[in-house]
């Protein structure tokens, strides 16, 4: 089979357009997944899909013709840039249209796609198996998913452009449940490789979970002071990042819109000491140093494909900064250009310590897990509907002393950021609800 | 099925039998109990504009193969994209070794429940545009043409409208000597108004109720939809809801039309009885149910004139297809009759588990590059046998909201704590509509809230309503799913008040 570099340069050759992008993304990834102590299903998979954006000028402005196919031969590729071509001849001229960025080969260019297979599962397959076993002795059940991706994008242009990034994502979570179901328990962690992960400090923390569950305590919903640890933290910033769109904020509709026009960028949304940023060169959690766009929405353009990425605040001692943007939705706006970056980091200046040492700190909290089943109920506020779940334990006296019901919650995590009555270090965190698909600290 | 399409030849003229034959064989090597090869193509094409001018028009074409093997009483899965015999193999190959490594892991022997062979069998949906053969442009044109005519409303400051399209190829061959091969067309056409109120400070929109389909590009010229009433009301409903009081929090008697009532039937219901997730293998994610097989038969779901079906047979239903991803020819059975729990969705090996008998045929699978698991069938409420129209159900109502379309939802990890908001809510005053208030939403537990339905629409009134984006699954699968039910009546439930609960 053609390499993937092979496979550009055939797109880039048998294109007819007046300028054309190519991003193709070879990904490998494997999985298992487990309920009741046993394996049930298992997978291994390799993907190739090319994006062809072929652009074609015209006296009214630019046109694309924007297609992506699993492609891995020369034929499929050259009937793939055929097509999209044909499209950009088809198509009314873009609003989005912008130069096509110009550069040259990146150092690695030349480099193969990165690989994963099912092998690298074999002692996380043992440990677990260790762990089945432990469940079964003691009566209680385990749940729970691991996969390992690994996905390696390159990027070039007809204007001498070539990138090249290779990400890898690994995540695990487990849930625990004592043989009557009445309750249950759950840890997660994501990584970039899965020999990160330790089967039997999972376990453990299930495990310690599980005992502070066998108390359990009904409270009736109401307004509580809350911990919550930093995946449930995630769970509602990244709904934050999903919503930071500069041209919706722009039109009105977003939390992010002034009320009297325009956006809030420059106005306090905060508490001061508040940053939310990204960085995809943050270590242990790094990601795309450039822009790879497959369609164009409210805040990314084909037409950008291939520009760096930098670590950007969006809100810095409690201020928007910056909202997303492509070059188009830049201009339309006014904002700065700042395209979105795939990671996320939220932290409070000066804060410290875990979330044991949250606990300990309070007088009488609860204690969440995680959240479920998000979703935005005003936009204007950002108000979003949700649950507890695995797991809301009750903290007296700086101690937890039993479980306690879930609860559905009505909360805006930017109002939440201007409420927060203490705050721990920032750790890399897994999202319960959105970490599948996105990595944040 | 009636329907005059053919599979297209594209498709036909891959290599289809040839790789299944080849991925069956291999797996015979490995003395595997069952085996099956599925090759997919999924094209994909979604079209969205903003203010009438088109921002993005990407295409997908995904075509990929899967081998699923039963080695030792333990599944094997691998897929791959390269569609050649050496690839069939080496996947298959993949398969067998996921077998072997999962064995020693791996308690239960995985049975499938007994099927019939079928041989050489095709279907395709019931469509008769097929949208990838009309031209981009004259989509976009009529996109913009619609999203002109809301913008020229006072009330409309911006429009969004959108089309997704999916054509859906499968050709499945397993160890048994069934053989397969299907095309399902659907669409899902959404336009979106916002409008602003200065003076009060608030923003909204009023989104279009039009359900995605099983259905051609004939859909958006008018087949089975009324497009030129939806577009013509749209603007006004804004203007109304920007205006509209805010809703007093409180216990109201419900109206609630097919165009909300679905999304609660999909998530209070349509999960609730997938028996993967009550038999706790979803529990790490999508979550379990309240609705456990040892209260099979005995659980009162809800009231006596609840009757819900499960089908995936119905004409333009986004769940239905002629052979499911475990080669089961598809049905239509009952979930819940006379208000108690009387079935649940199936596949080959969920019902080989319980002893249920034959699968009712819900294996699907999102992509080549996934394994087949249970999914959501078309879930459907019955309508009442008399004509009972929405009027009707209104005129019984002395101090309730009549709600319509849906919007934010979310449910506990049971299915039994949700709340549910909608595009507009209508006050009902002594069996009169009364216009809309703003910022309601209802809350209330599964068991009480259909236990509180007393009154049911008929047959006048019954609408197939649907989602493309049912989510599940590690990893995670997307599924579309249709839902048919008529208008229908609830008392004395729970409506917030949003802003209020947001502490302004």
């Amino acid at each position: 089979m053609p390499t993937p570099q092979a496979l550009v340069d055939v797109a880039l050759e048998s294109t007819s357009a007046d300028q054309c992008i190519v991003v193709l993304t070879e990904s490998s990834t494997a999985n298992l997944r487990w309920a009741n102590n046993t394996l049930t299903t298992n997978g291994a998979m390799t993907g190739s899909h090319v994006t062809v954006i072929s652009v074609v000028d015209g006296t009214a402005g630019a046109a694309a013709g924007v297609l992506t196919r699993a492609a891995t031969t020369q034929s499929q590729v050259e009937a793939l840039v055929a097509a999209a071509d044909e499209a950009a001849r088809a198509a009314a001229p873009a609003d989005d249209a912008a130069d096509v960025v110009a550069g040259e080969p990146a150092p690695d260019w030349a480099a193969d796609p990165g690989h994963t297979s099912i092998e690298v599962f074999t002692d996380f397959a043992h440990d677990l198996g260790a762990a089945f076993g432990r469940a079964n002795s003691d009566a209680h059940l385990l749940y729970g998913y691991v996969e390992q991706d690994v996905s390696t994008t390159y990027l070039a242009t007809s204007r001498g452009l070539r990138l090249r990034h290779e990400q890898p994502t690994s995540h695990v979570g487990i849930t625990g449940k004592p043989a009557d179901l009445s309750t249950s328990a759950w840890v997660g962690q994501a990584a970039e490789d899965i020999s990160e992960f330790s089967v039997g400090d999972l376990d453990a923390e299930l495990v310690r979970r599980m005992g502070w569950a066998q108390r359990t305590i009904d409270l009736p919903a109401g307004r509580y002071d809350t911990i919550l640890p930093p995946t449930a933290v995630a769970d509602l910033a990244i709904y934050a990042y999903f919503v930071s769109s500069g041209r919706d904020a722009h039109e009105g509709q977003t939390v992010f819109s002034d009320p009297q026009g325009g956006t809030r960028v420059g106005q306090q949304v905060a508490k001061p000491g508040v940053r939310l940023h990204s960085d995809p060169h943050r270590p242990g959690l790094t990601a795309s140093p450039f822009l790879a766009a497959t369609s164009s929405d409210s805040t990314q353009s084909v037409f950008d494909n291939g520009l760096p990425l930098d670590a950007t605040d969006w809100i810095a001692d409690g201020r928007l900064q910056a909202l997303g943007t492509s070059r188009h939705t830049a201009q339309l706006t006014g904002l700065g250009l700042t395209p979105l970056v795939d990671n996320l980091l939220l932290g409070v200046d000066g804060a410290a310590g875990s979330v044991d040492d949250l606990v300990r700190s309070a007088d009488r909290a609860l204690l969440l897990t995680c959240l479920w089943y998000i979703r935005e109920v005003d936009p204007q506020t950002l108000l979003l509907t949700g649950l507890t779940r695995d797991g809301v334990y009750l903290v007296e006296g700086g101690e937890v002393v039993g479980a306690v019901n879930n609860f559905r919650f009505n909360e805006s995590p930017i109002d939440l950021l201007s409420r927060f009555s203490g705050a721990g270090e920032s750790v890399r965190s897994f999202s319960r609800e959105w970490g599948d698909y996105f990595p944040a600290r | 099925m009636p329907t005059s399409r053919a599979v297209d030849p594209e498709f036909l003229a891959l290599p289809l039998k040839r790789l299944g034959d080849s991925a069956l064989q291999r797996a015979r090597d490995f003395h595997a109990e069952h085996t099956d090869f599925r090759l997919e193509r999924l094209r994909t094409q979604r079209l969205t504009l903003r203010d009438g001018a088109l921002i993005d028009a990407s295409e997908g074409d995904e075509i990929g193969f899967a081998v699923r093997v039963i080695i030792d009483g333990t599944w094997g899965f691998a897929a791959g994209v390269a569609l050649t015999t050496d690839e069939v193999v080496r996947v298959t190959e993949q398969a067998a070794r996921m077998a072997m490594v999962a064995k020693p892991i791996s308690t239960e022997r995985i049975e499938l429940a007994t099927e019939p062979v079928y041989r050489d069998k095709t279907w395709v949906s019931a469509y008769e545009v097929n949208p990838f053969e009309v031209p981009v442009p004259e989509k976009v044109a009529l996109l913009a043409r619609w999203s002109e005519r809301l913008s020229a409303h006072a009330a409309v400051d911006h429009v969004s409208a959108s089309v997704n399209q999916v054509s859906e190829n499968k050709y499945y061959a397993d160890s048994a000597g069934t053989t397969t091969t299907q095309q399902r067309i659907r669409l899902h056409p959404s336009l979106e108004a916002y409008g602003t109120d200065r003076q009060r400070g608030i923003f909204d929109s009023m989104r279009t109720t039009a359900p995605p389909v099983g259905r051609g590009w004939e859909y958006l010229d008018g087949a089975g939809y009324d497009w030129d009433s939806e577009l013509a009301a749209l603007p006004e409903h804004l203007a109304e809801k920007l205006a509209a009081p805010s809703v007093e929090a409180g216990s109201y008697d419900l109206v609630i039309d097919p165009s909300n009532l679905w999304l609660t039937i999909h998530e209070s219901i349509g999960h609730a009885t997938e028996l993967d997730r009550a038999l706790g293998y979803e529990a790490n994610y999508a979550g379990t149910s309240f609705a456990t097989p040892d209260r099979l038969r005995t659980l009162q779901y809800g009231s006596g004139g609840m009757h819900v079906t499960g089908d995936r047979t119905i004409d333009h239903g986004l769940a239905t297809v002629g052979y499911d991803d475990d080669g089961v020819a598809t049905q239509q059975w009952d979930i819940v009759k006379d208000g108690v729990l009387v079935g649940y969705q199936t596949d080959r090996r969920m019902a080989a588990l319980l002893n249920l008998g034959r699968s009712n045929g819900c294996a699907f699978a999102d992509s080549p590059g996934h394994i087949p698991i249970q999914r959501m069938a078309n879930v459907s409420l019955q309508p009442s046998a008399d004509a009972v129209s929405t009027a009707d159900l209104i005129a019984g109502v002395d101090h309730g909201l009549y709600v319509v379309g849906d919007k934010s939802w979310s449910i506990d990890m049971q299915r039994y704590n949700f709340q549910f908001t909608g595009q507009r809510f209508f006050a009902i005053r002594d069996g009169q509509l009364a216009g809309q208030v703003r910022d309601a939403a209802y809350q209330a537990t599964t068991t009480d809230f259909w236990g509180s339905m007393d009154a049911v629409g008929g047959r006048d009134t019954w609408v197939l309503h649907g989602a493309f984006n049912c989510g599940k699954a590690q990893p995670g699968q997307v599924a579309p799913v249709s839902h048919g039910c008529p208008a229908a009546r609830f008392r004395d439930i729970r409506i917030l008040n949003t802003t209020s609960e947001a502490g302004r």
